[in-house]
């Protein structure tokens, strides 16, 4: 049986007093990419933010486990640390923090050496970040640009990949990714990602959009409504949704 | 630096009234008496004039009020100040006596032994000798005075009247007249007509040779067409055996000079940090006070530039950070009385649990003066629910057509933001720290690298322990 990336268990959540995670079960299994589809509202995003520790985002019951180890117990930094990554579904805009400033120290985090900068490797560093912005059609730029400020929808979501570049974690978990982003972008990323898979990397992708599915062969494909996973199949899932939209499942489990 | 000699400068001074008109309430005080300023001066050795002043400049001192506008003043108890330390080598501190806090300060920055010593107020060699003393010769080459001010009183008598206690007259305020009843240690600098230092000029090479006070007086002359940059203060925390500390700076931007001042202070939180820094500018020059104030329990500081000539320009960028149990009342004066002069302030102020930051600034656009530009930008940043932020712009323009712009904003910190961070690996001090180092990027950008990185740190250091 191949080990766990990921493993949910009956995970409850509240936002501001509301529950909202109904008790999601999934297994994501390592090197494997699965895809969560639902309707607005449905707790996808809820889903993510929790995994990642989001303070708002209160655990109300049930476990997680990334490769075996209790993520909800860990602080956010930890989850980071160990290999966690979510590409948010809005990424923050931070004024005055440049992006390689940034992404430079949260490399030396994950290696517990935040401050240090040893020219030689900022140097490397450098040199490879402007491969990876390169590699998703963005300007060099960006580099020295504060993080996130002025840049449009679909360049934040193709700046959430080059920290993926960057920070080479285990499982990512990512939010929406596609939305907002041209043809030609989407393709960009999905192949990204896709490539990654050759280091081993899982991922759960949230999307609308099976698109993005295309380059990336997905293992499985989870539909989530009311704040539960309420059905899991392969790829063609996405396409018979694409198709015929959410009512018929709902129905089938008699949520509508 | 043993030539002696009077540059030729005609300025008159009586053209410009930097006076205060404040009234005068006797008030007696104890701990300075005619004798030690007396003894001060004798220790300098200095000539009767610098005497007479220093005696007048305390009657000024005792007689004057403890302001009651800014800060919290009351604790100060001016019997128990020491106002003068003698030189170094007779000092009976050591290094044991620095408080643990700052020694682990120390240790946390790095900052090399001999160095922390210094720092400290206690070594009197310090290993920089050497290159104090080039650095000197080849700005000695172009007529460059760059000297304590001990030094400079004594070796340039003449040019150092001119300009002493002219911008900041000894009646200015109580806390300059005790600055001017005993000063002692500071940079004195002019820079001949039309000479342009590019390197900043640190007062790092020539402390070695003062007493770091608590009262001392900076006096910075820079002729027609002259530039310079000029850095003071050291980015360790200042340990002091006082607790107050009033200095006071002049700085004298003559036609078509330009001046930067930058300043980096890390105060021990004790210190009750009490600064007067005037600057007036000529036709065509440009002065700029880039000011970082840290530590300290109380600074009042607000660098001002006195804008006389036509098309004179001035620039104010500050920011300070008020940790717990500290206020940072800073802020900037920009006179204008010159036509077209145009002016700029910039304030950053940070606070966190119940520091507090004020700012107060006052543009004055005096009659007379057209085609005025000015414009202030306040930025508080508040680290979380106890800390305090209040802003006290000032504005007065007696001319129709001055363009006079003042933004002010308040923020927090999002959770949003740090989540984002720290889901990137950072802790949450550390994701704080860099959001902070965000907000004042605008300051840091404006150091010179290896300043930029010690305020880096030393915000870093101010951030630690911020988050439970
Ligand atoms: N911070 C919040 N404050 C209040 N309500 C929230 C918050 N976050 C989520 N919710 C609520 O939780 C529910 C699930 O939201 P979530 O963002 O997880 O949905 P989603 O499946 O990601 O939807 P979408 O497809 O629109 O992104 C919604 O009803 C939403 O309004
Ligand atoms: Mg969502």
């Amino acid at each position: 049986m191949p080990e766990n990336a990921l493993k949910i268990r009956s995970l409850k959540s509240a936002v501001e007093g509301k529950e909202i995670l109904a008790g999601v079960d999934l297994d994501l299994p390592a090197g494997q990419i699965h895809v969560i589809m639902g309707p607005n509202g449905s707790g996808k995003s809820t889903l993510a933010n929790t995994l990642m520790g989001h303070p708002r985002y209160e655990v109300l019951g049930g476990e997680a486990k990334l490769f075996g180890e209790d993520v909800l117990s860990m602080k956010v930094y930890e989850r980071a640390r160990k290999g966690l990554f979510l590409a948010f579904q809005y990424p923050v805009e931070i004024e005055g923090v440049s992006f390689a400033h940034f992404l430079w120290n949260a490399s030396q985090s994950h290696r517990g050496e935040v401050g240090r900068s040893d020219p030689k490797e900022v140097v490397a560093f450098r040199k490879k970040l402007n491969e990876s912005l390169e590699s998703l059609s963005l300007s060099k730029d960006f580099s020295n640009r504060s993080l996130n400020v002025g840049a449009s929808g679909g360049e934040k979501k193709r700046l959430e990949i080059a920290q993926i570049m960057a920070l080479k974690p285990r499982v990512i978990l990512l939010d929406e990714i596609d939305s907002g982003l041209d043809i030609d972008s989407s393709k960009l990323v999905a192949k990204a990602i896709q490539g990654m898979r050759k280091d081993g990397v899982s991922a759960i992708i949230i999307t609308h959009y099976p698109r993005i599915l295309e380059y990336l062969e997905p293992e499985r494909v989870h539909i989530m409504a009311q704040g539960k996973i309420i059905c899991s199949r392969g790829i063609e899932l996405a396409h018979e949704l694409e198709k015929r939209g959410y009512d018929w499942v709902l129905k089938e489990y008699s949520l509508n | 630096m043993t030539e002696n000699r009077t540059p030729e400068i005609e300025f008159d001074f009586k053209k410009y009234d930097f006076r205060d008109p404040e009234s005068f309430v006797f008030k007696s005080a104890k701990g300075l008496s005619a004798g030690t300023v007396t003894e001060i001066s004798r220790q300098k050795g200095e000539p009767e004039w610098m005497l007479a002043i220093r005696l007048k400049a305390l009657d000024v001192f005792l007689k004057k009020p403890t302001p009651v506008w800014g800060g919290d003043l009351s604790p100060l108890d001016y019997d128990a100040y020491t106002y003068y330390l003698k030189p170094s080598k007779e000092k009976s501190e050591s290094w044991d006596d620095i408080p643990e806090n700052i020694k682990k300060t120390f240790d946390r920055l790095g900052v090399p032994e001999a160095e922390r010593k210094f720092l400290a107020g206690l070594g009197a060699q310090y290993e920089s000798e050497m290159v104090y003393h080039s650095i000197r010769e080849d700005l000695a080459k172009k007529g460059v005075i760059f000297l304590d001010t001990e030094s400079g009183l004594r070796e340039h008598p003449d040019l150092f009247r001119k300009y002493f206690a002219k911008l900041v007259p000894i009646e200015d305020n109580k806390f300059a007249a005790l600055n001017t009843a005993c000063w002692s240690g500071g940079s004195f600098i002019y820079v001949p007509k039309g000479v342009e230092i590019d390197i900043p000029l640190q007062a790092y090479f020539r402390i070695n040779s003062a007493n770091m006070g608590q009262f001392e007086r900076t006096i910075i002359v820079a002729d027609e067409g002259a530039k310079l940059h000029y850095i003071e203060g050291c980015t360790a925390p200042a340990y002091t055996t006082n607790s107050l500390h009033t200095g006071v700076i002049e700085i004298f931007v003559h036609k078509g000079a330009s001046v930067r001042y930058t300043t980096i202070q890390n105060w021990a939180h004790n210190i009750y940090n009490l600064v007067t820094q005037r600057s007036m500018v000529e036709e065509g020059g440009s002065m700029e006070w880039v000011d970082g104030n840290l530590g300290s329990r109380l600074t009042m500081k607000y660098p001002s530039i006195y804008l006389m000539g036509d098309g004179a320009k001035g620039k104010i960028l500050s920011i300070t950070f008020a940790a717990e149990g500290q206020h940072q009342d800073a802020g900037g004066k920009i006179i204008h009385k010159g036509k077209n002069t145009t002016s700029t302030i910039i304030s950053k102020s940070i606070s966190r649990k119940n520091g507090r930051c004020s700012y107060r600034g006052l543009v004055k656009v005096a009659k007379g003066a057209t085609g005025v530009k000015s414009s202030v930008k306040c930025d508080a940043l508040m680290l979380d629910e106890q800390s305090r932020s209040d802003t006290y712009p000032t504005m007065q323009v007696d001319e129709e057509d001055a363009v006079v712009a003042h933004e002010a904003t308040v923020g927090k910190i999002s959770d949003d933001v740090i989540h984002y961070l720290m889901s990137r690996g950072l802790k949450d001090s550390d994701a704080q720290a860099m959001v902070v180092m965000g907000f004042i990027q605008a300051f840091s950008r404006e150091l010179p690298m290896e300043y930029a990185v010690e305020l880096n740190r030393l915000v870093q250091l101010e951030m630690e322990g911020s988050v439970g």
